[in-house]
């Protein structure tokens, strides 16, 4: 098969115009299926990257929005596997004017001496995260919300409470780096707890628990939703992972929107492919016969022109797939890619599955006209004037 | 002097695979497009039915959404008596207080659950949504635990039909009856008796809004400015059509990407009609010349292939627009201000299938363009002697 090659690209590159044309069409339409397969990817199917993968969020069974007791922490530590409990509470409020979307950052109040060991990965300078300890209306920024804003150590932020009402100001102490995007804010739970009534200290929004082992991630889940079960409070406990992907579901129907989408795209190839396929071959057909002629079995030309088509599309792929990481990487930069599960921008399946899937559309969209001609007669060929 | 379009419109018809393929292709492109548009123009149809501009939504001052509202029991006696607030049948001011939280219930599209927004809200609430109907079983009693749930609840979340139980706060609460609020965003919602749900959810002293109506379109603006302007209360008010306008940016991002998408699409697309319209060029160079020498100018020939494109890439608009038929009236989601699901139907109008053609044609003219330019070009004879 593979001596056929010189002669596949030769035939490919025959009718320059049109090749170049198809294989831009079909690469345009491929950067747009490879984003799609990639974000499906980290959506759906990747596992966690490795820090996420050590913690779990535990929140009320109702919703977010309704709190649970702070005491229980104490037990969900005693669950074997559990390393650390940390409360953290969605803290919301308004910075500046609030109708400008550029303002909405995440913010959570947390506790600052548990912090850095929930989130390893997250990388601060030691006397920064002394400051964060030391002071309570001290508050810690993103690298990529500090980027936005401009925001320097020392710097005050004046945010307007409403999920914990009251004006408050912080004094960012320190700028920490994520290997995600990282337009967070992070401050003390103790400084916000001050304004709050004496009935609302001791109910959290949320705890971040770190465990000892990802392989155990379900079994605790399991063990400390187990614990609650029957109490005024029931809890869900799940993986920061899935997590952040229930979050993404207020976004719409995403999984269906993709899938959409994506059928809509390889649709789309799979008609211009072929469409260039039946062009090329109906051009061709005296020259099948010539091919017959000298002796090629119809399998060879069916091979040949299928091969024709895989080359025309896999180019096509390999291009769209080289544009997606591009655009992978536009997203992932995004304020939008901090609500996101961690994104690769490179990913060895996603790649695979991209240049497999521009394969079998190429094979696809050929296999009419390959079919047609390699079964034409000889003579029918030689007559044909088309 | 033109070619006739009959010439352009019969060559379509002989090569009709390629014609329908190209077609499709383009089809495909433009029903994307519109599906987004259709999904935006429908959450803002939705939104824009939802508020009532003689409903002054009252939030505690710093709150976007009334569920991050905290809003105090005292602060609703004094709101009760502004002047232009409309009165109710029993003679008492039309002003609801309202409690408003999310509960995670299982949905059809998402069986993890998805939130749902449940209002606690009083008779006066009732009266002054009259939109707002029973279409099966019937309203909740007050101090019960009973809930009714709107329409799109109802038919999206199986956990919610009349009969069926959903626990929240300190126990089991029956859904009684289902309402039908138009294209309300009301649809989405869980209506139960303020004290109850309140109580239950250990929130009897601070609550989450107020809605008043006003008397007239003057009295509402006025009621808005003396409450804003009331720095004794620290409450911020809004008309409810302003709330639900704020909203449609949450149709943003889904917008954005459609857009985005289909443009890409589009790219792809109009270099597919441009090999379409280079091979039909380069296969009818006989009859270029043909019609060269029977006095067709390069001009007309340059026209003719250019509408040929276009006509093209219309038919693909038109094939597109019927391919979307079938999206009007689906029913989605989307996440709203108080962070629940609000359900919303696909809206396909004709001013959509009309964008949806005519960036068909742009398509087509930008792919046609160049082809159409080297069949004029074409020398009399070369072209005759062309296979």
């Amino acid at each position: 098969m593979f001596r056929y090659l010189p002669f596949i690209v030769k035939n490919c590159w025959r009718n320059r115009r049109r090749t170049i044309l198809t294989v831009l069409s079909i690469g345009v339409s491929m950067c747009l299926l490879g984003v799609m397969m990639a974000l499906f990817h980290a959506f759906y199917l990747a596992g966690p990257a490795p820090d996420q993968a050590l913690r779990l969020v535990v929140r009320n069974k109702v919703s977010l929005t309704v709190t649970i007791p702070l005491a229980y922490r104490e037990r969900i530590r005693q669950v074997p596997g559990v390393r650390e409990v940390m409360v953290s509470n969605w803290f919301q409020g308004t910075y500046k004017d609030s109708r400008d979307p550029k303002n909405m950052f995440a913010r959570f109040a947390i506790e600052p001496e548990r912090f850095f060991t929930v989130f390893g990965e997250l990388k601060m300078p030691e006397e920064q995260k002394k400051a964060f300890l030391r002071e309570r209306a001290a508050c810690i920024v993103g690298r990529d919300l500090a980027n936005q804003f401009h925001f320097q150590p020392g710097d005050r932020i004046h945010i307007t409470g409403d999920i914990y009402p009251g004006e408050y100001e912080f004094t960012v102490r320190g700028i920490f780096d994520s290997p995600r995007a990282s337009d967070v804010m992070y401050l003390n739970k103790e400084y916000v707890d001050q304004a709050m009534p004496e009935r609302r200290r001791g109910a959290v929004g949320m705890f971040d628990i770190l465990i000892d082992d990802p392989a155990h991630s379900a079994r605790i889940a399991q063990q400390v939703d187990d614990l609650f079960q029957n109490s005024t409070a029931a809890t869900k406990t799940e993986s920061e992972q899935a997590f952040t992907v229930g979050f993404l579901s207020l976004l719409g129907n995403v999984k269906a929107f993709l899938i959409a989408i994506s059928a809509a795209v390889m649709f789309t190839i799979l008609l211009v492919s072929a469409n260039t396929m039946a062009m090329s071959v109906r051009e061709r057909v005296r020259e099948v016969g010539v091919l017959k002629t000298l002796g090629f079995t119809p399998g060879t030309i069916l091979g040949l022109i299928l091969g024709e088509a895989c080359v025309i599309s896999v180019a096509g792929g390999v291009i769209g797939y080289a544009i997606s990481t591009v655009l992978m990487k536009g997203v992932a930069d995004s304020p939008f890619g901090g609500f996101l599960p961690s994104l690769n921008v490179f990913d060895g399946s996603v790649a695979v599955a991209c240049i497999l899937t521009a394969a079998a559309i190429g094979l696809l969209s050929s296999l009419a006209p390959a079919l047609g001609a390699s079964r034409v007669s000889i003579v029918q060929a030689l007559r044909s004037t088309d | 002097m033109a070619i006739p379009l009959a010439y352009n419109l019969r060559n379509l018809v002989v090569r009709k695979t390629t014609t329908i393929m190209t077609a499709l292709g383009i089809a495909l492109t433009v029903a994307v497009l519109l599906a987004i548009l259709s999904m935006v123009n429908g959450l803002r149809a939705t939104l824009s039915t939802s508020g009532d501009p003689l409903r002054v939504l009252v939030l505690r001052k710093g709150s976007d959404s009334e569920l991050v509202s905290n809003f105090e029991r005292a602060p609703y006696q004094d709101l009760k008596f502004k002047p232009g607030i409309a009165a109710g049948a029993d003679g008492q001011p039309l002003a609801s207080l309202e409690v408003v939280t999310v509960i995670n219930l299982a949905s059809v599209d998402n069986p993890n659950g998805m939130n749902v927004t449940v209002r606690g809200l009083q008779p006066a609430g009732m009266e002054m949504r009259p939109n707002v109907k029973i279409s099966a079983g019937r309203w909740f009693q007050a101090g019960q635990r009973e809930l009714v749930a709107g329409k799109s609840i109802a038919q999206r979340y199986p956990g919610a039909g009349i009969g069926r139980k959903i626990h929240f706060g300190r126990g089991d609460w029956t859904v009684v009856g289902v309402m039908d609020a138009g294209q309300g965003a009301q649809n989405s919602e869980i209506w139960g008796d303020l004290n109850q749900v309140s109580s239950d959810l250990n929130r009897i002293e601070v609550l989450s809004s107020t809605l008043l109506k006003a008397v007239d379109k003057v009295a509402a603006a006025a009621l808005v400015e003396n409450i804003n302007n009331d720095q004794r209360l620290g409450m911020h008010a809004m008309s409810e059509q302003e709330y639900y306008d704020a909203q449609t940016a949450s149709g943003a991002p889904i917008e954005f990407t459609g857009i985005f998408v289909a443009i890409i699409m589009a790219i792809g697309s109009s270099f597919a009609a441009m090999n379409t319209m280079y091979a039909a060029v380069s296969r009818r160079a006989r009859e270029i010349g043909t019609l060269r020498v029977l006095g067709f100018s390069r001009g007309s020939i340059l026209l003719s292939f250019f509408a040929e494109s276009v006509l093209l890439s219309g038919l693909g608009g038109l094939l597109g627009c019927l391919l979307v038929l079938p999206l009007n009236g689906l029913t989605t989601g989307i996440g709203n201000a108080n962070f629940a699901e609000m359900a919303f139907a696909f809206h396909v109008t004709p001013q959509i299938m009309a964008t949806g053609v005519l960036f068909a044609v742009v398509l087509g003219a930008v792919g046609g363009l160049l082809p159409a330019r080297m069949a004029s070009r074409k020398e009399i004879l070369t072209a005759l002697r062309e296979v």
